[in-house]
């Protein structure tokens, strides 16, 4: 029986009598979901609701000469036929930059293209109808006339003067490049006993959320008022823009997100699809669906990584690590994407190399060029899978060379648990991190030694098995340092109201939304543990911008330990309002009193005073019994935003154990852990599946996941036939192990989870890969996906 | 042969969860579509519309099929049931259950069709293997939860079913 139950808390200072943190508490809203009755976006229907299919270039780049549709309109069901420059009356482009990025730039974007398209896929005319199946007949009856234009496709190209320059008014092909030179690294370099050099690609790949990005717009002209339903991360953040782009007051929108079919950060962004489908609701004056088919899905949802990175480690006999230098290079397609932008990635990559070790030299270029591909922009784990393989896929290249052990060399720099605070040599700030605690950890969980020993008996046997690492730091619990000081509107606090209901029970409103992590069951947690109540008696509200605290929604590991410390902090509030009617019903003083199970207490005894069914029926419906002058207050809201720490950084250790058939190529995963500190722990069965499932993304990264492309931008395998993605059968068991240092900027004291494990899975299953073959002398593998033919070329076998 | 209008309709008669429903669809109309948009049963889930993802996995004569793969029409007479009908008839409770305690799914798209394939295996009676079961599942695709809970979860009431029978 592998279900492991609730157990009981381990004693912290947040331990409160029935206190939830620290359990596995079943989520509260699974049943809808294992019984087909939830209510994703892709399944609202409204009165007069019209479908809108797209019509979409060919095309990676291509003047748009003509649009004829007079036989669409004829056609059966067709409402209407919009082209980019009629939705342009309605709604304003956009223009995906932030002001910390110092010199980002990018053209304006607009929901539908007008006169050029500058990517395939991108949408060139709009047809609405009364299906979707007669929006996509009207859209086949579409006349476009294009004239192909040269396509920018190769990043290493894209800025040579001989390279079209794909916005004109830009200038050139550069949208953001970053420079960074810290400490003495040509001297570092050049004092090493030994410098390894080599080149990391990284391919692009994508989300594939099982649900497609769907919308549902709905604009009353009776009321002034647009209510959209919407699978996003960050309802807020989308009011503020269908807001600001449909020449609207917030006031006037409403965004509702129900449930999301998955996300990971593809469903974070401005989508020009998504923006025209709530311009036509606008023009048409009733509601419009849009829900991305899967084709349409690879073709237009955010790509990412798509990175190569020349890097360089030095290294001593004694296994010190001397000096880091990478020069990072991305293509981001046509636009940086609004409002996050398309520049962050690699700033990233920039910030988190040579992260998790104390060397002090390290150099980075970084330079994101535009080209006529899909857009890229942030997915889950932003950055940090491309600087943790590049930075331990160096430490392990360093190790090799030296005829060092991979676990000894990172002993040996990896920064000591007790030097805490401090700061990395590209100056991101350290509160506590506790690198070598996870690893001694991760050690005796996989049993190396044993691994190592059973590793060379079959080699004898020619079974070629790896083991790799990968240590990591990961950026979770941002502050207003990540997008509101470079001026995107994105909530970075977040908020909750409490509320005491008229039967004793709690209703709780977040800002922050749930795409399946588990937040409602985190939010329930935290208010039932500091109000006082059993979790079955505390009902979340997330994802409506009406009836929710204003926040910055679900993303960058922020709901635990952000919109969880402002649920933690109201409840508190809320015990304290509840108190003070309690103490003057009984004649007593708030301070001798707790709530307890739902049950006023005295304090010092546990004695039970009042139920909170009849404090609430005495508040709500005898107020008058109340002494003179007293006002119950029933609610409270509480917002967190933290000051402290610019970001609340994770880390952790992850093993990989895989066997590689020579013959075929082919990699078979065994076994793979991961060892990680995200602070207190709130639910630990819901962490440690959020590693789980970060880690199986980070191995789709490694070994499958790629949008190929030609040399003419056209996407070969956007479908998901051929776009593979990690299935049951080749996916191992993996085990997780904690190690807990809480972040004091909060009581809670926790961090993010939600993206560790992708951060680390891609470089130690490459790490693993060379490292079981690396005594048949095979090439380094270091292009992502290690698919069976570069693995085969890789061994000279073909 | 003439070009056939693409709004052909039909009129089919089938059962569903034990409903006896008659409907006028398009030819070309998907058993999913149908079951979605003309009935509203909307926990079957479309996922990728070509058969590979197992989002819309549904029973039909007591076999599992792809929802996207099969038309409407060919269901004329057929007996189909959904996430809806085998969660009101009992028959995958402890798998939901299952599912719900070891936190099994996440966002929960794939989690209708992933049960209705679990279930399928577990049917046949007898304990499988990990290894069998994820073999088994891996027509369903799921980009949450990594799997293990997954076969955690089903291995846990294959136990258990064998379990009750001894």
């Amino acid at each position: 029986m592998k279900i492991t139950g609730d157990s009981p808390p381990v004693l912290t200072a947040l331990d409160r009598p029935n206190s939830y943190i620290g359990r596995s508490v079943p989520r509260p809203n699974l049943q809808r979901l294992t019984q087909g009755r939830g209510q994703y976006i892709s399944d609202v229907t409204l009165p007069r609701m019209a479908h809108v299919a797209f019509v979409r270039s060919p095309h990676a780049h291509a003047r748009i000469k003509s649009i004829t549709a007079a036989a669409t309109k004829k056609s059966l069901g067709v409402i209407a036929v919009v082209t980019g420059a009629e939705l342009a009356k309605v709604m304003t482009p956009w223009v995906g930059v932030l002001t910390h990025l110092k010199g980002l730039k990018s053209a304006p974007q607009y929901p539908i293209a007008i006169e050029r398209a500058c990517w395939q896929g991108e949408a060139v005319c709009a047809v609405v109808a009364r299906t979707r199946a007669e929006a996509e007949d009207g859209c086949e009856l579409v006349d476009v006339k294009y004239e192909a234009l040269p396509a920018v496709t190769d990043p290493e190209t894209a800025l040579d003067k001989k390279t079209p320059v794909i916005h004109s008014s830009l200038g050139d092909n550069l949208c953001f490049e970053r420079k960074l030179d810290v400490g003495a690294v040509d001297k570092a370099f050049a004092e090493s006993d030994a410098v390894v050099e080599t080149t990391f690609m990284f391919g692009r790949h994508t989300g594939v959320c099982t649900e497609p990005r769907s919308v549902v717009a709905d604009w009353n002209e009776g009321e002034q008022r647009m209510t959209v339903y919407h699978g996003t991360q960050a309802p807020h953040m989308m009011q503020n823009l269908f807001a600001k782009h449909l020449d609207l007051a917030e006031q006037q929108v409403r965004v509702l997100t129900k449930d999301v079919g998955g996300s990971f950060g593809i469903k974070v962004h401005t989508y020009a699809d998504e923006m025209a489908t709530v311009a036509l609701s606008k023009l048409l004056k009733r509601p419009v669906k849009f829900v991305a088919d899967r084709i349409e899905s690879f073709v237009t949802d955010i790509h990412a990584r798509d990175h190569r990175v020349k890097a360089k480690i030095g290294v001593n006999k004694d296994g010190t690590i001397t000096a880091f230098e990478i020069d990072a290079l991305t293509g981001i397609g046509p636009y940086s994407v609004y409002p996050r932008t398309s520049g962050i990635e690699a700033n990233q990559v920039v910030n988190l190399v040579g992260g998790p070790y104390a060397c002090a030299n390290y150099r980075a270029q970084a330079r994101v060029v535009f080209q006529n591909k899909n857009v890229m922009c942030q997915y889950r784990a932003v950055g940090h899978p491309i600087a943790v393989a590049v930075t331990e896929g160096l430490v392990e290249l360093a190790a090799a060379k030296i005829g060092m052990d991979p676990l000894e060399i990172r002993r040996r720099n990896l920064i000591a648990d007790d030097a805490y605070p401090c700061a990395s040599a590209s100056g991101l700030k350290f509160e506590k991190l506790s690198h070598h605690e996870s690893l001694a950890h991760l050690d005796s969980m996989m049993n190396y030694a044993g691994l190592r020993a059973e590793q060379k008996k079959l080699r004898a046997q020619k079974i070629y098995r790896g083991i790799g690492f990968a240590s990591f730091i990961e950026v979770t619990n941002p502050s207003a340092a990540f997008y509101g000081v470079g001026g995107a509107k994105i909530s970075s606090q977040d908020g909750a109201t409490v509320k005491l209901d008229a039967q004793g029970a709690i209703v709780v409103h977040s800002g922050v939304t749930e795409q399946g992590q588990g937040a409602e069951a985190v939010l329930a947690q935290c208010v039932a543990s500091s109000f006082g109540v059993s979790i079955d008696k505390v009902r979340v509200v997330t994802g409506d911008t009406d009836n929710t605290p204003y926040g910055g929604g679900t993303w960058a590991s922020r709901a635990a330990g952000i919109g969880g410390e402002a649920a933690w902090q109201a409840g508190k509030a809320l015990r304290g309002n509840v108190l003070a009617v309690a103490a003057s019903i009984l004649q007593a003083k708030p301070e001798e009193l707790d709530i307890r199970n739902g049950i006023v207490v005295d304090k010092a005894n546990g004695t039970e005073r009042l139920p909170l069914d009849e404090l609430a029926r005495i508040a709500y419906f005898r107020p008058d019994t109340l002494p003179p002058g007293f006002q119950a207050e029933l609610m409270a809201t509480r917002h967190y935003v933290p000051r402290a720490w610019p970001f609340a950084f994770t880390n952790g250790i992850q093993a990989s154990y895989l066997e590689v058939d020579t013959d075929t190529g082919f990699v078979k995963l065994l076994k793979h852990w991961c060892v990680e500190d995200c602070g207190t722990i709130i639910n630990p069965q819901l962490v440690d599946e959020q590693i789980r499932g970060g880690v199986v993304q980070g191995i789709g990264a490694a070994l499958f996941e790629h949008c190929l492309y030609d040399d003419r931008g056209q996407m070969l395998n956007g479908n998901m036939a051929d776009y593979l993605v990690p299935m049951a059968a080749e996916m191992p068991d993996i085990d997780c192990g904690h190690v807990v240092s809480p972040t004091a900027d909060s009581e809670l004291g926790a961090k993010g989870a939600g993206e560790a494990g992708t951060a680390g899975a891609p470089a130690c299953v490459m790490n693993a890969i060379n490292d079981a073959l690396r005594p048949l002398g095979a090439k380094g593998l270091t292009d992502m996906p290690f698919t069976p033919d570069k693995i085969l070329r890789a061994l000279g076998k073909v | 042969m003439s070009e056939l209008p693409l709004n052909l309709a039909l009129d089919i008669a089938l059962t569903v969860n034990g409903e006896q429903v008659r409907e006028r669809v398009e030819a070309r109309k998907t058993l999913v579509d149908f079951l979605r948009d003309d009935l509203g049963l909307t926990g079957s889930h479309v996922g990728c519309e070509h058969g590979v993802c197992g989002a819309c996995t549904v029973r039909v004569d007591g076999e599992i099929v792809r929802g996207c793969l099969m038309l409407a029409v060919q269901c004329d007479g057929a007996m189909v049931e959904t996430i809806e009908g085998l969660s009101d008839s009992g028959e995958i409770a402890d798998l939901q259950l299952a599912f719900e305690q070891r936190n099994a799914l996440q966002c929960g798209y794939c989690t209708p069709g992933m049960i209705a394939a679990a279930q399928d295996l577990l049917k046949r009676g007898g304990v499988p293997s990990r290894d069998e079961i994820r073999e088994r599942l891996s027509g369903n695709y799921c980009r949450c939860t990594g799997y293990h809970a997954i076969i955690d979860a089903v291995e846990s009431v294959a136990q258990a079913r064998a379990g009750g029978k001894q």
